[in-house]
């Protein structure tokens, strides 16, 4: 079958792959990229853990083909921290102890780092809303609506 | 999946060939949302993937002398950050914005939606409502039909093999004039419509109605235009008669299934209540317009 070869740019890196064409995102990710930071939940859109940013939009990588994504700008959890500098995002769900098992964290955080992207002055509810994608059977989901509640008053201080 | 192959024309035409071409097994690939889960669940095994999304004219939103043409790859976040849109189909875009997270947004098409056939189609009862048509592309050449005209019985279309939905027209709003949608489902975010009612209202100087148009989706195999409710409406201001009235011909046109969430006698109730909510706001907003 014809494998496809695909340069794209991920985390700022350029990366070339071949895929299949049925191969989703999720699986390029997951299989011949060996970056397993981007969590297999479901495969179907429902649970958010796959959620990487592309082209500056949130998308659920199970739902998105590698072959589409020739000359994509991809952003995954691996890219998150700068260095050993972490995330004010990522900071705060740590300090907020806003993960358990953690599955469900990297799509969280790629969530909610789009939404702020979009809303740096959300609501509580706005937040609830903008994770309304993402699945968490750990948390109860209120650390983590604080965590980045927090994170995005910390990201609009001025520096 | 084992033959599966992917091609992606940047061509109506080219997009047509590889469609007649590819015969049965051959799937219009747009944001994927239905599609990939379809496939992934192994409810479908495809042989071709035919990409639209690098044809040019199906990436655009254009406002021209009678319509505003959406293009049939234009996704649900592109539509909801579009004021003008907004500000002239509320209830097409509040329907459209209602179709799974930010992340499915970001993919998902009204095109997709209105071609997956699902009678629980959020988008689909707004177009209806609106009076919106498809503007379909195929092997004898191009035409349009009305949106109500696509889905003929849960997730078959009207399309004949080779033809594709190229874009969809919405018709210019005129002045005083409003459109909604609301739906009932057991959460509040990611579910399936158990009743969906997109209204479109047109009032006269004197604020009775002119024209009015309602469409109920998930009450039967296809989305439906409720044709008595314009008669119902028409000539008339919104009072607890009319409501009564436009509650018992929605409830009447439901021809519902039964399961565990929603029953059929539930759903019938709720399209009756839902009309009317929906009526309401379409006519608040057409009385601002
Ligand atoms: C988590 C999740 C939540 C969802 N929630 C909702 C919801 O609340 N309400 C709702 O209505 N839907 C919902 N959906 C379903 C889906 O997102 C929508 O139906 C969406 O609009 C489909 O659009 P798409 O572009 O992704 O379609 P695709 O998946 O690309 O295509 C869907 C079908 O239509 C065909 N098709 C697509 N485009 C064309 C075209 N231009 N011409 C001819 N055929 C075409 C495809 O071949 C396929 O059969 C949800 C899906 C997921 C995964
Ligand atoms: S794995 Fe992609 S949404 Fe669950
Ligand atoms: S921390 Fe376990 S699913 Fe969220």
């Amino acid at each position: 079958m014809a494998r496809h070869l695909i340069t794209t740019t991920i985390n700022g890196d350029e990366v070339e792959f071949a895929c299949q064409p049925g191969q989703t995102l999720l699986e390029v990710l997951r299989t011949e990229l060996g970056m397993n930071g981007t969590k297999n939940g479901c495969g179907s859109g429902d649970c958010g853990s796959c959620t990487v940013i592309v082209n500056d939009r949130p998308i659920n990588a199970c739902l998105v083909l590698g072959v589409e994504l020739e000359g994509a700008q991809v952003e995954t959890i691996e890219g998150m921290a700068d260095g050993t500098e972490l995330h004010p995002l990522q900071q705060k769900f740590l300090d907020h102890a806003a993960l358990q098992c953690g599955i469900c964290t990297p799509g969280i955080l790629n969530m909610a780092k789009a939404f702020l992207a979009k809303n740096p002055d959300p609501t509580e509810s706005e937040v609830r809303f903008g994770l309304a994608g993402n699945l968490c059977r750990c948390t109860g989901y209120d650390k983590i609506v604080r965590a980045v509640l927090d994170a995005a008053q910390e990201m609009r201080a001025p520096k | 999946m084992a033959d599966l192959k992917y091609e992606s024309p940047t061509t109506t035409e080219a997009a047509v060939a590889l469609l007649a071409a590819g015969g049965e097994m051959a799937r219009v690939f747009a944001g994927g949302t239905d599609l990939l889960v379809q496939m992934h669940e192994e409810m479908i095994e495809p042989t071709l993937l035919v990409d639209i999304k690098s044809i040019k004219e199906t990436r655009e939103i254009t406002f021209e002398a009678d319509y505003v043409r959406i293009g049939a790859a234009v996704t649900g976040a592109e539509l909801g950050e579009n004021d003008k849109l907004v500000a002239m189909w509320p209830g097409v875009v509040e329907a459209v914005e209602l179709i799974g997270s930010y992340q499915v947004q970001g993919r998902a098409t009204i095109a997709g939606n209105l071609c997956n056939a699902s009678p629980a189609a959020d988008s689909v009862p707004a177009m209806i409502a609106a009076g919106a048509s498809v503007c379909i592309a195929g092997p004898t050449g191009t035409h349009e039909i009305p949106v109500e005209q696509m889905a003929v019985s849960p997730g078959k279309t009207s399309l004949a093999q080779g033809e594709f939905v190229t874009s969809i027209l919405l018709p210019n709003r005129p002045s005083n004039a409003g459109d909604a949608y609301l739906r009932f489902i057991p959460r509040t975010e990611m579910d399936i419509a158990v009743v969906g009612v997109g209204v479109s209202i047109e009032l006269n100087a004197d604020g009775t109605c002119a024209s009015a148009r309602l469409s109920l989706g998930a009450v039967s195999a296809t989305a439906q235009l409720v044709k008595a409710a314009s008669g119902i409406l028409v000539g008339n201001k919104l009072d607890d008669t009319v409501l009564e009235a436009l509650a018992s011909a929605a409830s009447d046109a439901c021809s519902p299934i039964d399961d565990k969430r929603g029953t059929i006698e539930f759903r019938t109730k709720v399209a009756g209540v839902l009309a009317c909510r929906a009526t309401k706001i379409a006519w608040q907003r057409a009385e601002k317009n």
